[in-house]
């Protein structure tokens, strides 16, 4: 048993293995002596917006970037759609990610490029679509991110929620089976995070695909979490929803997610108003 | 890191473009100091010649000669490529360190990209254009020594002529042209290899374009003595 009372075996013994898209099992990985994960096992179905929460230090970019190969892990298995990772080649890794999107905390747009030039990189890189099918794409996902006259401006120029947009468009134009978000609302204003949580959750339910989100931001939570994990030290110390957060009595989850008195009275509205 | 750089490909329409920026970036971007340093380095070596020669049984035509000799065999491939090492190297680490302080590298990565494939390949590629450069530092070393040494009043135009055509042994410029091909390895790769493997934040990528400089210039400077012992004695 885990944890969270989960069977170890209960990921390879669903009989649904294959229709889920993302299985977690057991992960671990360490950096030198300091053990970051120890051991976490979940899954991340398709169409959902999932959220890993825990505060800062509890391992969640590890875990998304082991998810995404970019970390090496010492114990444990990732598969997407049953293909176990680590037993894939380096050139099916790399055929694998081309159906990856992810967005970064900094979003991590190519300098050099202007916000069109970024946007179409993964099709010039993956496709072999004409110059104008390819300007359409672009122009169409700009349109869906609400960036279209932006389409000249170099990174630079652009605000921070206007990068975050465009990062989001990156990761969507090459219609991508899994999309993954690091704290995709960090540094914004509490509107412009709104904006980019709704559309996340939009682009998951418009292309049926599996999101997976780290996040610290409450409002997030509440807003998209259709699947929550919080880790704790590593460790995952919850999984649920943003319905059963309200209800939940699991100390280590309502000392991080009430920690506020705003989201104490939220909460206490919420069971009042369940009674 | 050179073996992965040769795995998976980028698509050739893509790679073709990134060579083309990166000659303009490292090559032609780089043809205005080598200019403007080889043809006053030139001058330089000239005068110090013609001033230490105070014998006047030794012809002054020796004048065109030693800097003859000194460009072609030791200025133009070896300085010019610790210049280099200044110039294009700092530039390729801290260009690459900063995308992986960005995390464009991991973006690279994410999207299934070899992503040294992608940033060294066309450098390493570019860089084989370096011979280039050197043949121009070579040419105005020895243009900016004949200017100083006729201007300054050492020796006649003629008299200089004579001097760089006595003894011209064009093994000499294959031995230079051979350096200049290894010294455009070592410029492409360790400051490549500094800013990809590159830990941590603005800082480390200033301290990672000077300990590529370092590097890049040490291992210039032994290969240097390498390659001389093996070719010319």
């Amino acid at each position: 048993m885990d944890q969270c009372g989960n069977h170890p075996f209960k990921l390879y013994t669903n009989p649904n293995a294959f229709k889920l898209m993302i299985e977690v099992k057991n992960l671990h990985k360490s950096f030198g002596n300091t053990e970051v994960l120890k051991g976490i096992s979940t899954l991340f179905e398709k169409g959902k917006t999932n959220l890993i929460i825990g505060q800062s230090g509890s391992g969640k970019t590890v875990f998304i970037k082991c998810l995404l190969g970019l970390y090496n892990y010492e114990d444990g298995v990732i598969s997407y759609d049953g293909k176990v990772f680590s037993e894939l080649s380096e050139d099916q890794k790399r055929d694998l990610r081309s159906d990856i999107g992810m967005v970064f905390q900094g979003s991590a747009l190519f300098d050099s490029m202007t916000i069109a030039e970024n946007v179409m990189f993964p099709l010039k890189m993956f496709s072999n679509q004409s110059m104008s099918e390819m300007k359409d794409r672009v122009d169409f996902v700009l349109k869906r991110v609400d960036l279209i006259d932006a389409h000249d401006k170099m990174p630079s120029e652009a605000s921070g929620g206007m990068q975050k947009r465009v990062a989001i468009a990156r990761a969507i134009v090459n219609n991508p089976k899994y999309l993954f978000c690091d704290e995709p609302n960090s540094g914004l204003d509490p509107k412009t995070a709104i904006i980019i949580d709704n559309l996340i959750k939009e682009i998951t339910e418009e292309y049926d695909i599996t999101t997976v989100i780290n996040s610290h931001d409450m409002n997030s939570v509440m807003e998209i979490g259709e699947k929550i994990v919080f880790l704790k030290n590593g460790l995952k110390a919850w999984e649920g929803s943003k319905e059963t957060i309200f209800k939940t009595d699991n100390e280590v989850v309502t000392d991080f997610v009430y920690s506020s008195e705003l989201m104490k009275k939220v909460r206490q509205m919420y069971i009042e108003e369940e009674q | 890191m050179i073996v992965e750089m040769f795995r998976k490909p980028t698509k050739w329409s893509v790679m073709k473009q990134l060579i083309f920026k990166d000659i303009d970036d490292l090559i032609i971007g780089s043809l205005g100091i080598v200019a403007f340093i080889s043809f006053f380095v030139g001058g330089v070596v000239t005068i110090q010649t013609a001033l230490n020669i105070d014998n006047p049984l030794i012809p002054k035509s020796l004048i065109g000669f030693a800097t003859r000799q000194s460009i072609i065999l030791e200025f133009a491939p070896t300085f010019m490529s610790i210049i280099m090492a200044g110039k294009v190297g700092s530039f390729i680490t801290s260009s690459i360190g900063t995308m992986r302080v960005t995390e464009q590298i991991d973006a690279l990565e994410v999207m299934g990209i070899n992503s040294l494939n992608y940033l060294v390949f066309p450098k390493f590629i570019a860089l084989m254009f370096y011979p280039f450069v050197i043949s121009i530092s070579m040419f105005l070393g020895i243009f900016g020594g004949m200017i100083a040494c006729v201007y300054g009043g050492f020796a006649s135009l003629d008299e200089y002529i004579l001097g760089i055509q006595t003894q011209f042994d064009p093994f000499h410029v294959t031995y230079a042209f051979v350096k200049t091909i290894v010294f455009a390895f070592v410029l492409a790769t360790i400051p490549s290899y500094h800013g990809y493997y590159m830990k941590g934040g603005a800082l480390e990528v200033g301290k990672a374009s000077t300990t590529s400089f370092v590097w890049t210039s040490v291992v210039i400077i032994l290969l240097n003595y390498i390659l001389t012992q093996m070719l010319l004695s």
